[in-house]
């Protein structure tokens, strides 16, 4: 059958990080073609890199058989691909037939109102996106803008569809009618390209899957052939070589550190992320959390370390509570947190590498007399850390921005270790890492477990869970939704509960 | 068809920029601004002679520049302490305005019975909180509902306007001249209010342009030594890095709005006592100190020390301008030049954080 799109060997490097390694995907005229893999895993680079946000380093893009090499998402529209992506980019303000023909390229001066407003109602009737072209985008539901996106995308002439993460907003029932709308589509020869994590999903919609893991291709399967099982063990990988450190001295569970009870919490747009989650890690207990991002793992990493308040229960600390909302409070009670955007949560970027290490401790008597700062106590630490945590930067007032990936995440594990806490909530502290790095990393947080250090180690990458955890718990919807002993873990259930199936009926 | 240049944000912004820039825009200024007046038959040459002379030659020259840049040190100061935290405070005016209030207000109050030191001191203090509390209204609705700051503080400059015109012009306040009833104007402090000049090297400076140099210099020890400084650096590069490692965003939003507008107020403070005597309402309002005061800060890189040293070259300029003005020279021309440089400072603003590229064409390869 003859491909709409064919890329080959796309390699996408970030400062750091390996986005796309090597990335074969072959999507054929009129079919739906799920991306899937975890996040992280490449998916958006590489539909960056098909719609032109990005340049590939290295590779071949051919659309209808043809190389192409896109400078601009204009270049890309051209050659007839669109994108509708999982945040809309819609003035909120304007009407539904505005919002189609703005920024289209020969856009006339004066807009023929009822023309636009005509061929969106076509558009709306023949792929069922139902929509109302004189109605203002703020009064549409969130389902509703994505039929807005996705005819803004038809109108320009699109001939492949990209949807990012489509159903991640969407009810159950909208996601029904989206996926009537993609099997219309391509009923009609238009080529979808459906990017997804949600394993039943693309089970339900997709021709064929292809399935990405750590900026690679694991590979390609027809839909009809394969079932949630096998994907999502392709998904998170097979249990290649899976060492479990071994630890000299085991967790003390008898001892509790660290205590959610039914906490809940709302997340940036005032929705539930957090649902009546209750769990306790021990002293020196390494406790990992699993699941695709979006979950609700930012939020409880969040509340724990005080920088979200909870809206029902309570966290203690070692039998002390800690006050909901105050960073400070949770500070003061001995929790350290890596929080999983190290550059501009973890760190202040601009700030020097010596100011960052004074971040959570510069109120302290060392580090400051009658609130002015004892500078050169700052850059004593500062040394004293860089020293043992060897971390490679030119001097102590270098801006933490300037460091490369791992050292940036040295700097961050230098402070929050060095203040000796009871509790440490590490989120995806090796992401984006190189093998040393992780290596390093991956030490130090058995270290500290060691030390009697109580640890929350929440993350996507099921091998760091399962070679660190003495338990591993599951998170989906905001929920935990499993628990097993890091001994008795099977990797092919996890990525099941991950995805959201119940651990009962697995298949499809 | 697209552009043939593109703008490309730098990676790094190397330190010899902070200097070569400002020094590269002021040549571009001059440039321009000679092409302009070779257009209107001028000689740049001897234009940019008299303005000089005017503005900066000599003590007389430089004297006037430092009266005429007193209130924009004070209003570039209350901008440039803001805009270091993000907070866009373009209410300088307003607070300026409210300053003036208070000090006028403690002038009339205790001008007669208090010896002159001490009258200088409670203007000071009234001016500041006046002008503090102004602004920390702002503050507040930033803080607590997230109010955009750049609107509520500019809406607070015409409140504080409508205010000043009914003190003077619309009611019989304490602030007004009973004698003034065929043209209102402000009652004027005792002669004992007034604040003093001090001559320095045969340059008369006021008592308000040291407090300005004072001021300057503890708000630069403040953002250097201190914990709050520290913290407000914080929020300025990540309010998520400060709200992770437990700094109170929201009081030190207040703080700093509230300490913003008592330097504003300080201003207005100094514009009674060391100058105008009384509550000028019209000439407060003409003067556009705090708009003025914006641009002397973002000039001056928010630096608070270069703020006192853009206050007087812009003084100076202003100064220039009203000398250069006449039946020869009219005062559209001043303006022009006055707005090339500024027009080139802001674009070589521009350029510290991006830089330009030529654009190339990647076409497809084939079709």
């Amino acid at each position: 059958m003859k491909s709409a799109v064919r890329m080959t060997g796309i390699v996408k490097r970030f400062p750091g990080v390996v986005a796309n390694d090597g990335v074969d995907v072959d999507i054929r005229a009129g079919e739906v073609h799920a991306l899937l893999g975890e996040n992280g895993a490449g998916k958006s680079t590489l539909s960056n890199i098909l719609t032109g946000l990005y340049r590939p380093d290295d590779g071949t893009v051919e659309i209808d058989g043809h190389p192409m090499q896109f400078s601009s998402p204009r270049d890309a529209l051209e050659a007839g691909i669109g994108m509708v992506h999982q945040h809309f980019r819609l003035v909120s303000t304007f009407t539904v037939a505005e919002n189609v023909v703005l920024g289209e390229p020969d856009s006339p001066f004066m807009m023929d109102a009822a023309r636009v407003a005509q061929q969106v109602k076509e558009l709306s009737d023949r792929y069922g996106l139902a929509v109302d072209p004189s109605a203002r985008i703020w009064q549409l539901s969130v389902g509703e803008q994505q039929r807005v996106e996705i005819i803004k995308v038809l109108y320009r002439g699109a001939k492949v569809l990209i949807l990012d993460e489509p159903t991640a907003v969407l009810t159950p029932i909208e996601a029904d009618a989206l996926f009537k709308t993609l099997r219309a589509m391509v009923a009609e020869g238009r080529t979808v390209i459906f990017i997804s994590h949600k394993l039943d999903e693309v089970i339900k919609v997709s021709d064929r899957v292809t399935v990405l893991r750590g900026g690679k291709t694991v590979g390609t399967v027809e839909t009809a052939s394969t079932n949630t099982r096998e994907l999502a063990s392709l998904m998170v990988g097979r249990s290649v070589e899976f060492n479990r450190i071994v630890r000299s001295n085991p967790a003390d569970v008898a001892h509790t550190v660290l205590t959610l009870d039914g906490v809940s919490a709302r997340d940036d747009r005032g929705r539930e992320a957090l649902h009546d989650i209750s769990l306790m890690v021990g002293r020196g207990e390494i406790v990992g959390v699993a699941g695709v991002a979006g979950n609700g793992q930012r939020e409880l990493a969040e509340v724990i370390s005080g920088m979200r308040p909870l809206s029902t229960g309570r966290i203690d600390v070692a039998g002390e509570s800690v006050q909901s909302g105050r960073a400070r409070s949770a500070i003061a009670k001995g929790i350290a947190h890596i929080p999983e955007d190290r550059l501009h949560t973890g760190l202040a970027s601009s700030h020097s590498v010596e100011d960052n290490l004074a971040l959570k401790n510069y109120r302290s008597s060392s580090l400051s007399k009658f609130r002015v700062l004892r500078r050169k106590a700052i850059r004593a630490q500062a040394a004293d850390l860089v020293r043992s945590y060897d971390v490679k930067t030119p001097d102590t007032v270098t801006p933490v921005r300037l460091l490369s990936g791992g050292n940036v995440q040295k700097v961050l594990l230098a402070r929050e270790f060095s203040s000796l806490p009871k509790v440490l909530i590490a989120a995806s502290p090796t992401r984006g890492l190189d093998v040393g790095a992780i290596e390093t990393v991956r030490a130090r947080l058995v270290e500290a477990a060691e030390r009697g250090v109580g640890i929350l180690l929440i993350s996507e990458d099921l091998d760091e869970i399962m070679s660190l955890a003495d338990r591993i718990v599951v998170m989906y919807e905001g929920r935990l939704v499993d628990e097993v002993a890091a001994e008795a873990a099977d990797r092919e259930r996890l990525g099941l509960t991950m995805g959201g199936s119940t651990v009962s009926g697995g298949a499809r | 068809m697209r552009s043939p240049i593109r703008f490309e944000r730098r990676l790094e912004q190397p330190k010899w920029l902070n200097w070569a820039i400002p020094v590269v825009s002021l040549i571009a200024a001059l440039v321009l601004g000679a092409i302009v007046l070779l257009a209107t038959g001028k000689n740049p040459l001897d234009v940019y002679g008299r303005i000089f002379e005017r503005g900066f030659a000599g003590t007389r020259a430089l004297s006037g520049s430092i009266k005429t840049a007193t209130p924009l040190a004070f209003t570039g100061l209350c901008a440039a302490i803001a805009f270091r935290m993000g907070l866009i405070n373009i209410g300088g005016e307003g607070q300026f305005y409210m300053g003036a209030v208070g000090a006028t207000w403690a002038g009339l109050a205790f001008g007669g019975d208090l010896p002159t030191g001490a009258v200088v001191i409670v203007m000071a203090l009234s001016g500041m909180v006046c002008g503090g509390l102004y602004a920390a209204i702002v503050g507040v609705l930033r803080a607590k509902f997230n109010t955009n700051e750049i609107i509520t503080s500019l809406m607070m400059n015409y409140l504080a306007a409508i205010f000043l015109n009914y003190l003077i012009y619309n009611s019989t306040s304490y602030w007004r001249d009973p004698e003034s009833r065929n043209f209102p104007a402000g009652k004027p402090i005792s002669d004992r209010a007034d604040w003093n000049f001090y001559e320095i090297g045969g340059i008369k400076i006021p008592l308000a342009f040291l407090i300005a140099i004072l001021a300057a210099a503890a708000i630069w020890v403040l953002y250097k030594r201190t914990r709050f400084g520290f913290e407000v650096g914080v929020i300025a590069d990540s309010p998520k890095a400060a709200r992770y490692a437990g700094i109170r965003t929201t009081s030190t939003i207040v703080i700093v709005l509230a300490l913003s507008g008592a330097l504003a107020g300080l201003g207005g403070a100094a514009d009674v006592g060391n100058f105008r005597g009384l509550l000028d309402s019209k000439g407060l309002q003409m003067s556009g100190y705090g708009y003025t005061g914006i641009v002397v800060a973002a000039l001056a890189r928010l630096n608070p020390i270069s703020t006192l040293v853009v206050a007087v070259l812009i003084g100076g300029l202003t100064n220039a301008g009203f000398a250069l003005q006449g039946p020869d020279f009219p005062s559209g021309l001043v303006g022009t030049l006055q707005g090339l440089i500024l027009f080139t400072a802001v674009a070589g603003e521009v350029l510290v954080k991006y830089r330009i590229r030529r654009n190339r064409r990647i076409a497809a390869v084939a079709a």
